[in-house]
């Protein structure tokens, strides 16, 4: 009956509008040695809160309100300050969601690894060393001997990550918190990161609590999951049950958010041609090319997608075409006629047929603008539309996205990011555009959220016969909402074609690297793509 | 490493030019000031053929683009001319006086920049508590006094009523370290409470921010304390804009205390700097005043230099 972690009846308050407001409640849940807890939920689902809270650790403007946290014997609710630090790190280890951030960039990554042994007095410095070469060497990270002395920002992101998990390891500890450890990832390296957490969840007698929002990633290392939504429980129970037979509806629908919806077949209008990119080439500096010869071309009311890992040029390819970054080859043709490389030569004209929609909804809406003037000020630029005319028209775009007509006088900060992404691609509408550039229009939204805008969009483009060129490093989003598919790498376009060829025969390695790399919800996926790939786990770094 | 030096030739050459200019500044700036230094130093009985001839002498009838360059090619070679007041060389002049305002500038700096820091850290550690509103409030109303006012009480309270140190603080070579540092005290604690407060948000405010961070909270959940959390993590993100508040505040050490200087009769260049306006001294305000925009560029660029060395990307990036 003793448990390793008993958490019972937690109930966590944060501070909003001069008020405690319940963000967690009511939680219980034990943890034992060896086991792997997956708390899932969309964000504001307070799993981050919950894995905090077990470490004894809020965030600023929350705070513990009820309940208890058991760690092997001692109430962590109760405990002195100095007991509770002298656990942290030593006894339960945080693996944040960026490594990036989370790594202190003033210094070497191995004197971060020891920090934690050192200061607990559980180790010195060369042995602690010596512990991080080994567990460097463990998760595959290259010239394990001397990766640790390098700055947070000399080594790639995935390789941070994989030191975040060794950093996490330093102390042995009993507990570690996985928390979105692999979302901000690229698909590949996802893999590399999500085998190395396998590793030391697997062999060692530490119990593990691995927070995310994607089921199937979930599904790779949990033994038993918990569903949560607004702070609360939906669903528990072991892994492979849940999946396979979830007993709540919304458990169903994030479970469905990752099946792809039906492509559409649309009735065959005559093929027109809208953009057309030729033999473009980039860089911001001139020594170094970010494209290289790229050409390609939308058709009218059809989807584009360009996929990609970060750095592959996809944002480059939107800048490009937007005029922010003149290429220094190749020429722009919009419907048949060449427009000007750079914006500031373009004319209104050929800005209004050209609209983008950002990744994130929250920087690109001016917050101290209500939304009647964010989706007010395109049409008095593009069309000189007069106050009254203005106000129906805005009706009209509200009603499109599928908002009342009482967000008008709202500001964004009043909105969700699923909203906020709406006003976006109102925005974008307003200019009554031909093709509307999507830069991972649905990465910083929930899964829920992001199949409604994402059917939105579709839907938006049977009305309207719009072309979208979307830019994402998610397949799914890909499966779902392209037509034809354009895969990049190292600026370069390696793969081209219609949706379904390239999803179910890829001509280039590199693609079906890609493929394959999305993660499925079967809980024995990552084993067999592992087994599948043997050796080559290695070279996935050469090639991307 | 390469790129940090091109990085310091090429600000070098910036601060070269700014120096360039406000030489020129300099130079119109006396050139406008009223009244002629003839008339001022052989007074109003002089004939009009005497001040003739002494302004030949001294060469003030040449015409001003002339004197202004064999002015700055004098300058480069080290030569900054002969006072007009005395006859004596600038050189001389100048470089006893500034040996004394360095010396007082850098006793303030080894008090005041580490104590600053030190409290901004502390201030930051005990955030909102009634340590840290005591040290905001004492080092602003500090900051918020006219450096006069600080200096007057100083001496009513030290030298008048409890005769520790001396008000005025006049030095010479024949004195010893100990002297001079007991000579000095009075002018180094009011430029260190004039300058303490600077520093200190500072550095208080940059570590509060600082501490938002996401490393900062891995380093809790890491276990570590908070004065290491302080000290090894927060600090050095917090650097560049201390070593900036920092570099300013030796540079008002060196060019900004004319008026304590005065206050407290301490033979320093800001002392001479207003002896020689008053004189007319034109060769000894130019010379000081090129000085004192050398210090300012100098100490400037010290900064920029400071700030990439102490931040590992622009290291080994730029």
């Amino acid at each position: 009956m003793k448990h390793l972690l008993t958490i019972r009846n937690l109930e966590i308050e944060a501070r909003a509008d001069e008020q405690w407001k319940p963000i967690v409640r009511n939680i219980t849940l034990t943890l034992d040695r060896g086991e792997v807890l997956g708390l899932i939920g969309e964000s504001g689902a307070g799993k981050s809160t919950i894995g905090l809270a077990a470490m004894g650790y809020t965030r600023t403007g929350c705070r513990i309100a009820g309940g208890s946290v058991l760690f092997n014997g001692t109430e962590l609710t109760t405990a002195s300050k100095e007991e509770r630090r002298k656990l942290r790190g030593a006894h339960i280890a945080y693996m944040a969601q960026s490594a990036a951030a989370a790594f202190n960039p003033a210094h070497r990554l191995i004197h971060q690894f020891a920090e934690a042994p050192v200061q607990h007095g559980l180790s010195d410095f060369p042995r602690a060393r010596d512990k991080a070469v080994a567990l460097y060497e463990r998760l595959f990270l290259p010239e394990p001997g001397k990766i640790g002395y390098r700055y947070p920002h000399e080594v790639s992101g995935g390789q941070l990550q994989r030191a975040m998990v060794a950093m996490s390891m330093a102390c042995d500890p009993d507990i570690i918190i996985f928390d979105e450890p692999t979302t901000a990832l690229d698909v590949t390296t996802q893999i590399e990161v999500l085998t190395a957490i396998r590793e030391v969840t697997r062999q060692g007698n530490a119990g593990a609590i691995y927070i995310t929002h994607d089921l199937a990633v979930v599904a790779q290392l949990a033994d038993r999951i918990m569903v949560l939504r607004y702070g609360e429980l939906i669903e528990e129970g072991n892994a492979r049950e849940l999946l396979a037979d979830p007993k709540q509806e919304y458990t169903r629908e994030l479970l469905s958010s990752r099946i792809i919806g039906k492509p559409q077949t649309q009735s065959e209008d005559k093929c027109y041609t809208v953009l057309e990119a030729e033999n473009i080439s980039a860089g911001y500096t001139k020594d170094v090319t970010v494209l290289d010869n790229i050409s390609f071309q939308i058709e009218r009311g059809k989807t584009v997608a360009v996929v990609g890992e970060s750095g592959s040029g996809k944002t480059t390819v939107a800048r490009v075409l937007t005029g922010l970054l003149p290429p220094s080859d190749g020429k722009i043709i919009f419907n048949g006629k060449e427009i000007s490389p750079a914006l500031k030569h373009r004319d209104r004209e050929s800005l209004r047929r050209l609209q983008m929609i950002y990744q994130m909804p929250d920087v690109a809406l001016n917050p101290r603008h209500k939304v009647r003037k964010i989706l007010g000020r395109p049409l008095s630029f593009y069309f000189g539309t007069d106050a009254k005319a203005r106000e129906r028209r805005i009706l009209e775009l509200l009603e499109m996205i599928e908002l009342g007509p009482e967000y008008m006088g709202r500001y964004p900060s009043e909105l969700s990011g699923g909203e906020k992404q709406r006003i976006c691609i109102a925005r974008a509408l307003a200019a009554r555009p031909d093709v509307i550039i999507c830069d991972e229009v649905t990465s910083a939204l929930d899964q829920l959220v992001a199949r409604g805008i994402l059917k939105l969009l579709r839907e938006l483009q049977k009305e309207l016969g719009v072309s979208y060129l979307f830019i994402t490093h998610d397949l799914a989003t890909v499966k779902a909402v392209a037509d034809e598919i354009i895969v990049m790498l190292q600026g370069k376009i390696v793969e081209r074609g219609p949706k379904e060829d390239i999803l179910e025969t890829p001509g280039h390695e590199y693609t079906e690297l890609l493929l394959s790399s999305v993660p499925e919800t079967d809980p024995d996926w990552l084993d067999r793509l592992l087994k599948g790939r043997g050796a080559k786990i290695h070279k996935m770094h050469e090639i991307s | 490493m390469n790129n940090i030096s091109s990085m310091i030739a090429k600000r070098m050459g910036l601060g070269f030019a700014t120096i360039i200019v406000i030489s020129v500044l300099i130079f119109l700036g006396v050139e406008a000031l009223p009244g002629d230094l003839a008339e001022a130093i052989l007074g109003q009985q002089a004939t009009p053929e005497t001040v003739e001839a002494f302004r030949k002498e001294l060469k003030l009838d040449l015409p001003p683009h002339v004197r202004y360059f064999s002015w700055l090619g004098d300058f480069l070679r080290g030569d900054f001319g002969n006072s007009l007041a005395n006859g004596r060389p600038i050189t001389g002049l100048i470089g006893w006086r500034l040996s004394n305002t360095l010396f007082l500038a850098a006793s303030t700096a080894v008090v005041a920049v580490p104590l600053a820091i030190l409290l901004g850290m502390l201030a930051a550690l005990y955030r909102d508590t009634w340590f840290d509103r005591l040290v905001s409030v004492s080092t602003l109303s500090a900051v918020s006094l006219p450096e006069f006012f600080v200096a007057y009480v100083l001496i009513a309270v030290l030298s008048v009523r409890l005769g520790l140190f001396p008000s005025i603080s006049s030095i010479s070579d024949e004195m010893s370290l100990g002297e001079k540092i007991h000579g000095i005290m009075l002018p180094c604690l009011t430029l260190t409470l004039v300058s303490l407060a600077h520093i200190m948000r500072m550095t208080r405010a940059t570590i509060i921010n600082v501490l938002n961070s996401p490393f900062i909270e891995m380093a809790r959940l890491k276990g570590i304390r908070q004065s290491r959390i302080i000290i090894r993590h927060a600090f050095p993100n917090a650097l560049s804009p201390i070593i900036n508040v920092v570099v300013l505040n030796l540079a008002y050490l060196v060019v900004g205390v004319v008026v304590v200087e005065v206050v407290f009769v301490y033979p320093g260049l800001g002392q001479l700097l207003v002896d020689s306006v008053s004189k007319r001294d034109i060769p000894v305000v130019q010379a000081s005043g090129l000085i004192f925009a050398c210090t300012y560029v100098f100490l400037n660029l010290l900064a920029d230099v400071l700030a990439i060395i102490a931040n590992p990307r622009l290291r080994s990036e730029t």
